[in-house]
């Protein structure tokens, strides 16, 4: 593999796990707080065509990335009203999240269906995006790719360092004690459930405006599902999610370039190879005993109903 | 007995407050649905005074005391924080007047560590770190020992509990609840809890102190307000009381001493430990190190320690939860079962109950009878349905109603879910269901943990007629009043070693507190173990 092409698959590495980064990270926090928001992927798929619709109307891509995130946490409101206030159950809830938001997105996007996208820049830093190789990849990306590896460190401080992510965990772990404590466990679940949305409309956005910017019907393609998977693998740890995101950006992008150079493994093993491998990664990561109980929150997906 | 019996007298008051009391509950009335937990309910507490507030399970204490922490609202009736009427909206509110609260279920988050379950309930914390030495400041001035690094899942009942009062310390309150703070404490360690009450209350601090154990009311408590099924029949001064009338008031009836079995039988051997090791499973557990033990038929075995010195280890090791590898380390009627499961000890005629009735001894949302289903075999008799496996479910309930009449199980509807059982009721049904099955070994964790003093007696006459029938019962406890009640022989266990067995005639509360004293290092507690095997050459 000579430079240029070696050069070529990490920059769509990067492309591919950002998205998957991105969302997970939201449902992350989400989890933390006790809520299973199977929604992901509607909140997604909305995202993705909110993003598209705004940037091509405005004309600027940044706008998109604010509506994307905008529609992502809007989708999550019903579900907080229905699994928050009203109690419902929260995996029947997030399913129907999803196919709301796989409906939705249909319908909102029928008129652009087919029509070139505004494409999200990559930054150019005069100098250091010029140095050979390392430059693109680590100064020439586009400020979404920043912003999820930022968030992924300001996620992992709020959750481990702050006392704001202290009372989080807390309500996540038992919302009981943390309501005899005083904390608003609604109040607090209410935060995680729309900065999840917001993640994951994040996620979606960056699909249709840098990753492949047109929109295409269900374009999400299960990548809702996988960040989910990633979440409940990676333990609930932001440092292990960004090497879970990244692992599964890299098989899969590398199982296309195998493909493409005619190599004779089936498809069908190729294309099922990210999921083994990260999996594989993040259980052998995981088996350190003791911390794993620890790190799941054990309220999640269930109801906080307070005392009378 | 003195002091006024009616609640009506002091109802007559009126709802107005008065600046003598700290805090002041008038005729509170808290229903639940049709249900009425607290009616018309009068207390009020002055400052630095230690207050008992008494009651049998179910006499609605914790429902009152709920409403003072303002984590439920009371349907009618004024609550007054120092002569001002005072609504507590909620447990922010009741914190900012200066309540502090340690819980009977612990409000603790078990994923957390000591430091961040602490830092969690104070409104102030700047950095972890200072909230750290703070920590360990006021668990060494008040003799709580805590590793405030430590994860909650990993600690003790007891270790627990400690959290929870360093917690309210810190917060430096003016009137501290307390639900039961010494059940889970060693001698030395109540009466270190104890100065350190006395001393808040001479600070000014006023106490709610709920207990179950009289004595202890007696000694520490200036005054005592008694609750049965939800209304208040006397304030007395403890002091002016003796213990048999406390529990007279509380009960409304007399509470039957244990009938002692006549004589001890030396019987065969029901249940033998070798040498048995079993390694620490977390990074705070403790590993059990050549803990040997011979139970025989018609004794009771009592074993003594501080809460988290290897008692869960010792209970999952002889239960089969965590089966070991050489099988000859455990033997159930000479039969070697260490490597066996729970389920296979049980066929040899075992029994065990857990110390947490929730979750380990009962299913928490399964009905009773379905919790029968676990621990029992109630498949169908006739060959072609047992072959299929079909439960046989009217024998179920058929057992969940003689248990829940042997035992007294005061319950809702006929046959609830194990959740919706108070802790007490709920504990003499899991002890029922084992007993119900006349097992020739029982082990037992904690059999009356947050029991009342009715429940409790009828818990341990149980426990004593069982082994009077001839089977061997070993009881873990932490409680030291109902080992020397019943146990023929006690030995201790500390840091996962266990003592030879001693006659429990022979055993005072000074040497067993020596001997558990290995807990906290030191050759004192050898000297103390070395002197006390000098001074009983009968020992095992």
């Amino acid at each position: 593999m000579d430079q240029a092409a070696l050069l070529a698959v990490l920059l769509t590495i990067v492309t591919a796990s950002t998205p998957l980064l991105l969302a997970a990270l939201g449902e992350l926090v989400t989890e933390r707080a006790g809520v299973l928001n199977l929604g992901v992927e509607g909140m997604m798929v909305m995202g993705a065509v909110a993003g598209f619709a705004v940037a091509l109307t405005t004309g600027s891509p940044y706008l998109g990335i604010v509506a994307s995130a905008l529609a992502g946490a809007l989708l999550a409101v019903p579900f907080g009203v229905l699994t928050l206030n009203l109690v419902a159950n929260q995996v029947a809830t997030g399913l129907a999240l999803t196919l709301l938001g796989l409906g939705l997105s249909g319908l909102i996007g029928e008129r652009f269906v087919g029509q070139p996208g505004v494409r999200l820049t990559k930054l150019h830093i005069p100098g250091l995006s010029d140095i050979p190789f390392v430059g693109p990849i680590v100064f020439g990306q586009d400020v979404l790719v920043y912003l999820s590896l930022v968030l992924a460190v300001a996620v992992s401080w709020l959750i481990f360092r702050s006392r704001a992510g202290l009372i989080l965990r807390a309500v996540g772990d038992n919302h009981a004690s943390a309501h005899a404590l005083g904390y608003s466990v609604i109040r607090v679940r209410w935060a995680a459930v729309l900065f999840g949305g917001a993640l994951a409309g994040l996620g979606g956005g960056y699909l249709s405006l840098a990753y492949t910017p047109q929109w295409i019907e269900n374009m999400t393609a299960g990548r809702g599902w996988i960040a989910l998977a990633l979440v409940v693998f990676s333990s609930w740890l932001p440092g292990r999610l960004v090497i879970g995101a990244y692992l599964f950006g890299a098989v899969t992008i590398l199982g296309f370039f195998v493909q493409g150079l005619g190599v004779g493994v089936p498809a069908q093993l190729l294309s099922s190879l990210p999921y083994i491998v990260t999996i594989a990664a993040l259980v052998v990561i995981s088996t350190r005993r003791g911390r794993a109980r620890a790190d799941t929150p054990a309220c999640l997906g269930q109801p906080f109903v307070p005392d009378r | 007995m003195s002091g006024s019996e009616t609640a009506g007298a002091a109802a007559a008051t009126g709802a107005t407050g008065t600046a003598e009391f700290l805090v002041e509950a008038r005729g509170i009335v808290k229903r639940f649905g049709t249900f009425t937990a607290n009616d018309h309910v009068d207390l009020a507490i002055r400052p630095g005074e230690i207050h008992a507030l008494l009651g049998e399970n179910g006499a609605g204490k914790s429902t009152l005391v709920k409403m003072l922490y303002g984590s439920l609202q009371p349907t009618a009736g004024r609550i007054f924080w120092k002569g001002e009427p005072v609504v507590v909206t909620d447990p922010g509110r009741a914190r900012d007047f200066g309540i502090g609260m340690v819980f009977q279920h612990f409000s603790l988050f078990e994923a957390l560590t000591v430091t961040e379950n602490i830092a969690l309930a104070l409104s102030n914390v700047a950095d972890t770190g200072a909230l750290a030495t703070r920590i360990a400041t006021v668990s060494k001035d008040y003799g709580l020992p805590l590793e405030s690094r430590a994860t909650v899942a990993d600690l003790s009942v007891g270790e627990r509990q400690r959290i929870e009062i360093v917690r309210c310390l810190l917060q430096e309150p003016k009137l501290l609840i307390m639900d039961e703070p010494t059940a889970v404490l060693t001698p030395q360690e109540a009466d270190q809890l104890f100065l350190t009450l006395e001393r808040l209350a001479s600070e000014g601090c006023a106490v709610l102190y709920i207990s179950h154990r009289l004595e202890e009311v007696k000694r520490l408590c200036h005054a005592a307000t008694i609750l049965r099924h939800g209304k208040v029949v006397a304030e007395v001064d403890p002091k002016q009381e003796t213990a048999a009338s406390l529990a007279r008031l509380m009960v409304g009836a007399d509470i039957h001493a244990i009938r002692p079995k006549h004589a001890r039988i030396a019987g065969p051997t029901r249940l033998l430990v070798d040498r048995l090791d079993l390694p620490a499973n977390g990074p705070f557990a403790v590993a059990l190190d050549q803990v040997s033990l011979e139970l025989r038929a018609g004794e009771i075995l009592a074993i003594a320690g501080v809460a988290g010195n290897g008692q869960s280890e010792l209970f999952d090791a002889l239960s089969g939860e965590r089966p070991v590898s050489r099988s000859g380390a455990v033997a159930i009627e000479g039969t070697a079962c260490g490597h066996l499961g729970v389920a296979a000890r049980r066929e040899l005629g075992a029994a065990f109950v857990p110390e947490e009735r929730l979750g380990h001894g009962a299913v928490p949302a399964f009905r009773l009878s379905e919790n029968v289903v676990l621990t029992r075999d109630t498949i169908f008799t006739d060959a072609m349905r047992r072959l299929l496996g079909f439960l046989d479910f009217a024998r179920a309930d058929a057992t969940a109603a003689r248990v829940s009449t042997a035992y007294d199980v005061r319950k809702g509807k006929p046959d609830p879910e194990a959740r919706s059982l108070s802790g007490g009721n709920l504990q003499k049904f899991v002890v029922g269901r084992e007993l119900d099955r006349k097992p020739q070994v029982l082990v037992v964790n904690q059999p009356t943990w947050g029991v009342d003093a009715g429940a409790a007696a009828l818990i341990r006459q149980a426990l004593v007629d069982l082994a009077a029938d001839g089977a061997g019962v070993l009881v873990i406890s932490q409680d030291l009043d109902e080992i020397f009640e019943i146990a023929d022989r006690v030995a201790v266990i500390s840091r996962g070693h266990l003592s030879p067995g001693y006659d429990a005639h022979v055993m005072t509360l000074e040497k067993v507190g020596l001997l558990m004293g290995g807990a906290h290092g030191g050759s004192e507690a050898i000297e103390g173990a070395l002197k006390l095997r000098e001074a009983d050459g009968r020992a095992y």
